[in-house]
């Protein structure tokens, strides 16, 4: 019969087609391992969706697997769940900037070693024609109560990233409480920088972004810098491998040749000098020369 | 604790968004699909391959060209209504619509064609004929309703980025666990998830027993 006969090929074609794609996959195993390679290659590196948008990484992680020879599998996720990851053992690096929960983390003894790697800054973004006059503002705690107080659109994380912490941080140096209060002109996406600026571009409202993240995509947004310098606006990094007393099975070593390479004198020339060919200007600043007090971090 | 009044809220966003998709794509599809199925047109089998192709259009696809349409840039940015429920709505519609409609007509497809020629020689108008065909058919066009529904309440891409999981206005069940897994509350995530299949769930229960009343005869 013409429908038996074509269940079985049926049948067959979905036994044999998974079979022939993990054979694919395996790779032959007469070939000769690269001298130098690392036992275990695999490297899990969680990042946030900030430190990913900017494309640092799509500059560095190349260069670390060529010269290691680790294959890096970079993990971009809301900064909770990248600190949740090395709590579970879930990663094997971080590299995050959130200062406040990173030391939480350390405590607790997730952390072995974290080491400084650079800072960027945080600008406060908005509608060319200003609304709220916050332009040329230096003290990003006034620019927040003047944008509160004429009650414009103010996009928010709302996600408790290291960004959205840092929002709340400095609407606690002022009188107002949109967390608290939720008025209608404070927006939380609970999504990523990227995303976020695309919505406070549509609605022309005012938000807190990176630089980095701003000047990566200040093509498809109709928003410009408006208040920016203030110290309060420092974003630092760090690198933080996963400890290995908690969690036996991460990739230690490989954690901490990724941590020794971001400290290094060859790469933080590299940060130095990333996107100052493309914005004119350096999207991130080295510091690993530096200590945390320095930064005004305690 | 607040948080239980935000998940009720975003539980009825979530249902009334994908019902009144699902509903919007009943009305184009169940139509449309019977008009596929039944008339005989130059292009028909063309028209028909292309709904079938609709039925795997890739979700966040349609999310991103729903979005360029209503974005303030795009040609429909005057309505204002991106990152607004409406905007939803309209790309789970694009999602759905395909799936009620090549489904209708695949159902109506499987009826014994003389039973059309029959309900004719019996004197039902072309009306009649239709909603006969459509009684004859219910078991597999509540398939088609349950599917269409399925392929919407699921959903997170188009509607991420077409609503933009703003808090209170277009956060719904899906992109709310993207949300807190991002956060690294994987517990809260995980229950809503619960939450998502539950009511995916009841639905799909009442509608099958809607369905299999008719068959037990």
């Amino acid at each position: 019969m013409k429908t038996q006969h074509l269940l079985k090929i049926l049948i067959l074609i979905g036994l044999v087609f998974p079979l022939a794609m993990t054979a694919c996959g395996e790779p032959a195993v007469d070939e000769p391992l690269e001298v130098g390679s690392p036992k275990n290659p695999e490297l899990i590196l969680a990042t946030t969706t900030s430190t990913q948008d900017s494309g640092l990484l799509d500059v560095l992680v190349p260069i670390f697997q060529e010269q290691s020879g680790y294959v890096v599998q970079t993990v971009a996720v809301g900064t909770g769940a990248a600190l949740a990851m090395a709590k579970d053992g879930n990663a094997d690096v971080l590299l995050v900037h959130a200062p406040s929960s990173e030391k939480a983390l350390m405590e607790a003894g997730f952390g072995k070693e974290r080491f400084l790697v650079m800072h960027n800054d945080f600008v406060i973004v908005g509608p060319t024609d200003d609304p709220a006059g916050i332009r040329g503002n230096i003290v990003a705690a006034d620019a927040l109560a003047l944008i509160a107080a004429s009650e414009a659109m103010f996009v928010s994380r709302g996600d408790d990233s290291g960004t959205h912490k840092k929002e709340l941080n400095i609407w606690d140096a002022t009188d107002y409480n949109p967390n608290g209060d939720k008025p209608a002109w404070y927006v939380e996406s609970g999504q990523g920088m990227g995303a976020t600026l695309v919505i406070a571009s549509e609605k022309l409202a005012y938000t807190l972004t990176d630089r980095a993240t701003y000047l990566a995509n200040q093509d498809n947004l109709d928003l410009v810098i408006l208040a920016e310098g203030d110290a309060v606006l420092l974003n630092v990094y760090h690198v933080i491998t996963v400890n290995p007393d908690q969690w036996p099975d991460v990739n230690y070593d490989g954690a901490l040749a990724f941590a020794n390479f971001m400290a290094s004198d060859k790469t933080q020339a590299v940060i130095k000098e990333f996107g100052v060919e493309a914005y004119g200007q350096p999207l991130f600043f080295p510091d690993a020369d530096k200590t945390d007090a320095e930064l005004g971090l305690e | 604790m607040y948080f239980d009044t935000e998940v009720f809220q975003i539980t009825v966003l979530s249902l009334k968004i994908s019902a009144l998709a699902t509903g919007i794509s009943l009305l184009i599809g169940l139509p449309l699909g019977t008009v596929l199925a039944l008339g005989k047109f130059p292009g028909r089998s063309f028209f028909l391959s292309i709904v079938n192709t609709g039925m795997g259009l890739p979700p966040v696809v349609v999310g991103l060209i729903v979005a360029m349409l209503l974005w303030r840039s795009g040609p429909l940015g005057d309505f204002k209504l991106i990152y607004t429920p409406s905007a939803i709505i309209i790309a789970q519609t694009v999602i759905s619509a395909p799936v009620v409609t090549g489904l209708t007509a695949a159902a109506l497809q499987a009826l014994d064609p003389r039973l059309r020629l029959q309900l004719y020689g019996l004197g039902a108008s072309r009306l009649q004929m239709v909603g006969s065909l459509w009684r004859e058919a219910r078991l597999p066009l509540l398939a088609a309703l349950m599917a269409g529904f399925g392929s919407v309440i699921s959903e997170v891409g188009a509607s991420m980025m077409v609503g933009g999981n703003i808090r209170y206005q277009t956060r719904v069940l899906t992109t709310a666990i993207v949300l807190e897994t991002g956060k690294g509350n994987f517990d809260i995530a995980i229950a809503l998830g619960v939450l998502l299949l539950a009511i995916i769930f009841l639905v799909n229960w009442a509608l099958t027993w809607i369905q299999q009343r008719g068959a037990r005869r």
